[in-house]
């Protein structure tokens, strides 16, 4: 009987080495599977259990808070001044799951990055709960909260983006309508869920969508500023001569391209440059980039940042396009901002802090330090030059014709003893131009000499002034009271 | 009975040496197995003080106490095991005495998550590691009882067919009893309740008809052994010859049908199976045994929603998460292990206790989630030494109903992990069965103390010295004796 004993012996260790095969399966190899499975509620609870990191503004203000509760999940975010920076900072909700910088800085936050591992083993030495590390935001508190306060004054929904040129840095980030994420962190799970289905309601206005980064915009006569900069690359300067006319015909079409009322762009048959992108004509834009090509133009517009799917700052952004360009009719369309021209107010903020930069693009960015949980700087951001989007004489031409621009659009607020240098754009959108109202752009750098501050400032739907709205009446103050606030609280 | 020491050629019980050699004992290991128990009462100390610390409750004396009496407990078990049978396997009482200590550990562990708890239906957690302490001693006072009532593991060969009757009886008598004594208690119907007592008969039912088998197929083993046709290389039994496994089966399928006990009836059946293989050391019981099996489970499947449930839940989880009797449970147990990976969540850190059933069938889940796959292969691992050494046992044992009964004893222990563990790893369908010596329930911990108690008497059976026979003095051949002459009596 011994033989058929060691038989079932053996089968005996089979049995538990399928058993140990089976769990190296569950616990090691495919253990992410269940881990990151949307049901598993374990990693959410453990995460909660430990205490959060703060997110700070650039001065120190917490705007991501702690505070203990005496609930299951031991610790409840709290948000100050929560709607007017939500857009960045995102919510986090046990049911919702996070957004904005909650998820995009998440494992710094709650502990498990990589850059907090010497923490967590001295933390498991010593016995205290692992905390999370700070996250220290580049955002300008009075910049960021005259941005939301000058959207939501008239109740606009648009966009502010206010970038630091030589750097990088991102001031400002506003967008409206916001919402209060307190109201989706709470321990109170019918509270979220009242929240969450107000804010995505129909008729709320997306609110949880931060526009600075996840909404495309046709980018208007904005564009002109990239057009004429693929120009002045190509030999051309701020004499050269463009067409006047009123209005012209697209070629291979019927379709006509008309100026803004269809007036002139000066008494004679040709106007400058300078002239053209100061009273913003599309005739002799749609010219100029017809006369460029698509390469060229599309080239100068990947230089400003255009076709980057991966940009984030960290938080992910949408990619800015000229669209597919398929024959000159739409190279003209493209050429002033409309057609497929697709660009999200950060990209076009990051267009105009290139121009003030010399030239020079510098990588946009949100985060400026990271802080261990004893607040000491684990890792600073450095700011970092991507690209070289025009030859310094060439920025300084286009920032002396944006000077000019200045100066021709009209609006309140203007600054001061500021030079300003600027573009408006009154991009049309949908299929009839003559019923919607068109989106109100402003993108503008100061001072104009030694450029501090660059923004982008979009209004969706003409604002307050409906179908008569331009870039200049609706975007431009805004802009300007956002540059003024920065400039002023030096 | 009283005496330890039975007379009889060949005893196995026997402490006196009369070894070739007289005068060298052989020796007993009794130290071995104190300094191995001391081990084990070490890490179940120190896994008791794991989990209070981080339940965040302070560590007090008590805990030493704990701590004392446990391995106060086990000395108890040591000192009737020198008694008793001092020539048993020293292996078997630590490993048994780890198990149960742990298990004790992750009872109390789960009853500190749960306190205070109110489920939907309002009733509160009912704490039962206390319970499962007062099991634990009348387990060992059982198994004390028996290695001192039992010094022969062969008088049990005497009531072989008592045993099988008794055993069938108690393995259905629940499925047929009313509900108000055998009640459905989750889908499943194998407990008697008697007064504030539930008793699951099935468990002590297992180890009696393991006997009756062990006994009748050695009474009847040449019958087994007779061929009858060939085929495909194997030797098939004759047609009369199968009654006893096909009585097996419809004892497996009226357990399957009645008790809608999955579990019980595949391990019920898988040892009937190897005791077959043993006693006749022919392949052909098994295949034929496995076939049987294999229509038995495919008509089940065909027939009972039960068995489809487990099986659609074994496929996919997920898919099943919500459903009623669904995936959820199996879930938890994955989600658990695959959160707590190589290192384990640590004892008290993690949160098994969302796993349904966290202290009885799934037990096993708790431990992989808190000590991790290096804590879980451990256990597996102890439980195979248990296993081996049990079969080593009954390799070396001299008698034939030793060896069967031995070698069913320790496959029918390693055969259950296998059932459990597949379960809860999602090897196999979770069927809905104890983990020995681990889970909550007194009558498993009493029928598996029983178990040991005989695995011990027949490991002792085996390595006690064998009382040699006197040589009787020789004596001269008849023929060459002197003729005698008897005097006629007067």
């Amino acid at each position: 009987m011994n033989t058929p004993l060691r038989r079932v012996g053996m089968a005996m260790m089979v049995m538990i080495v399928l058993l140990l095969g089976n769990a190296t399966w569950v616990q090691v190899i495919n253990a992410d599977e269940w881990r990151k499975n949307a049901y598993n509620r374990r990693v959410l609870l453990d995460e909660y259990a430990r205490k959060r990191g703060l997110i700070t503004v650039a001065d120190g203000t917490v705007i991501a808070d702690v505070k203990e509760t005496s609930d299951r999940l031991r610790f409840l975010r709290t948000y100050n001044s929560g709607p007017a920076y939500a857009p960045v900072t995102g919510y986090l909700s046990v049911t919702y799951g996070t957004s904005g910088m909650e998820r995009a800085e998440n494992d710094l936050l709650n502990g498990s990055d990589d850059r907090l591992f010497t923490r967590r083993v001295s933390a498991l030495i010593t016995g205290r709960d692992p905390v999370g590390g700070n996250v220290q935001l580049t955002l300008n508190s009075k910049v960021q909260q005259t941005a939301y306060d000058q959207l939501t004054a008239k109740g606009f929904t648009g966009s502010v983006v206010a970038i630091k040129p030589d750097t990088g840095e991102i001031l400002a980030m506003a967008s409206t309508p916001s919402y209060d994420p307190n109201l989706l962190a709470s321990h109170d799970v019918n509270e979220q869920a009242a929240a969450w289905k107000q804010l995505t309601a129909k008729d709320a206005g997306d609110p949880l969508v931060n526009r600075a980064t996840q909404a495309l915009y046709p980018a208007g006569s904005t564009l002109k500023v990239v057009v004429a900069a693929a120009a002045l690359a190509d030999g051309k300067n701020k004499d050269t001569q463009y067409t006047a006319k009123g209005s012209i015909t697209l070629p291979g079409s019927q379709t006509p391209l008309p100026n803004f009322n269809g007036t002139p762009c000066g008494p004679g048959e040709t106007v400058s440059m300078e002239t053209a992108l100061a009273k913003s004509c599309n005739t002799a834009f749609g010219e100029m980039a017809g006369q460029l090509g698509a390469n060229k133009l599309r080239r100068q517009a990947e230089k400003f940042g255009f076709n980057d799917p991966d940009l984030a700052v960290p938080l992910a952004v949408e990619t800015s396009t000229l669209g597919p360009i398929p024959d000159d009719a739409a190279l003209y369309q493209t050429g002033i901002g409309q057609r497929d021209v697709q660009i999200t107010p950060l990209e076009n903020a990051v267009i105009a802090a290139t121009i003030a930069n010399n030239g020079k693009r510098m990588q946009p960015y949100l985060v400026s330090k990271i802080l261990g949980p004893d607040l000491k700087s684990i890792d600073d951001t450095e700011p970092d030059q991507v690209d070289t989007a025009m030859s310094t004489a060439n920025a300084n031409a286009l920032r002396d014709m944006m000077i000019q621009s200045e100066t021709n659009t009209g609006g309140e607020g203007r600054l001061q003893n500021v030079q300003v240098a600027s573009k408006t754009g009154t991009a049309e959108h949908g299929a009839d131009v003559t019923k919607n109202k068109p989106h109100a752009w402003y993108i503008a750098f100061a001072p104009a000499q030694k450029p501090e501050i660059a923004i982008a400032v979009i209004v969706e739907d003409g604002g307050d002034r409906g179908l008569g709205a331009t870039g200049g009446k609706v975007a431009a103050p805004i802009g300007r009271a956002v540059m003024n606030a920065y400039l002023a609280g030096r | 009975m009283g005496s330890p020491v039975p007379a009889g050629e060949g005893s196995p019980g026997a402490s006196v040496a009369t070894n070739t050699s007289p005068g060298l004992k052989a020796p007993t290991r009794r130290g071995t197995e104190l300094v191995m128990l001391s081990f084990a009462a070490g890490l179940v100390t120190l896994a008791l003080i794991l989990v209070e610390l981080n339940q965040e409750r302070s560590l007090s004396l008590r805990i030493l106490y704990l701590g004392l009496a446990y391995l106060g407990l086990f000395a108890c078990a040591h000192l009737a095991v020198r008694r008793w049978a001092p020539y048993a396997d020293p292996a078997i009482l630590p490993c048994v005495a780890l198990l149960n200590g742990l298990g004790l550990v992750v009872i109390h562990r789960i009853d500190l998550a749960l306190e205070g708890t109110v489920f939907p239906d309002g009733s509160t957690w009912d704490p039962v590691a206390f319970k499962q302490v007062i099991w634990t001693g009348i387990g060992l006072l059982l198994f004390a009882a028996t290695l001192k009532f039992l010094p022969d593991h062969r008088m049990l060969a005497r009531f072989g067919y008592t045993f099988g009757l008794v055993g069938l009886v108690a393995l259905l008598l629940p499925g047929v009893l009313p509900g108000f004594i055998a009640p459905t208690i989750n889908g499943a119907k194998i407990w008697l309740r008697i007064g504030p007592l539930s008793l699951q008969p099935g468990e002590f039912a297992k180890i009696l008809l393991m006997v009756f088998f062990a006994a009748f197929l050695v009474s009847k083993r040449d019958l087994f052994t007779v061929a009858g046709r060939r085929f495909l290389g194997m030797d098939l039994p004759r047609a009369r010859d199968l009654g006893p496994l096909f009585a097996a089966w419809g004892v497996t399928v009226a357990v399957m049908v009645l008790q809608k006990d999955l579990g019980s009836s595949l391990l019920f059946f898988g040892i009937v199976l190897v005791l077959l293989y043993i006693a006749t050391e022919r392949a052909a019981w098994v295949v034929l045994g496995l076939g049987l099996f294999a229509g038995g489970a495919i008509i089940a499947w065909k027939l009972f929603t039960h068995v489809q449930q487990r099986v659609a839940n074994w496929q996919d989880p997920i898919a099943r998460y919500d459903v009623i009797g669904g995936g959820y449970q199996i879930s938890q147990s994955l989600f658990g292990l695959a959160t707590g990976g190589i290192g384990g969540a640590g004892l008290g850190a993690g949160r098994p206790e969302m796993i349904p059933e966290a202290n009885t069938d799934f037990i096993t889940a708790v431990i992989g989630e808190e000590l991790g796959f290096v804590g879980f292969a451990a256990l597996l691992l102890v439980y195979m030494v248990f296993a081996l050494r049990g079969l080593r046992g009954a390799i070396s044992v001299r008698d034939s109903f030793g060896k069967l009964l031995g070698g069913g004893l320790a496959f029918a222990v390693c055969f259950q992990v296998f059932i459990v563990v597949g379960g809860v790893t999602k090897l196999i369908p979770m069927t809905g069965i104890t983990a020995p010596f681990l889970s909550y329930g007194g009558s498993s911990l009493l029928a598996n103390y029983i178990l040991v108690a005989l695995l011990l008497r027949i490991s002792a059976a085996a390595r006690a010295p064998q009382r040699i026979a006197k040589p009787k003095p020789q004596q001269p051949a008849i023929a060459d004796q002197h003729t005698v002459m008897v005097e006629r009596p007067k």
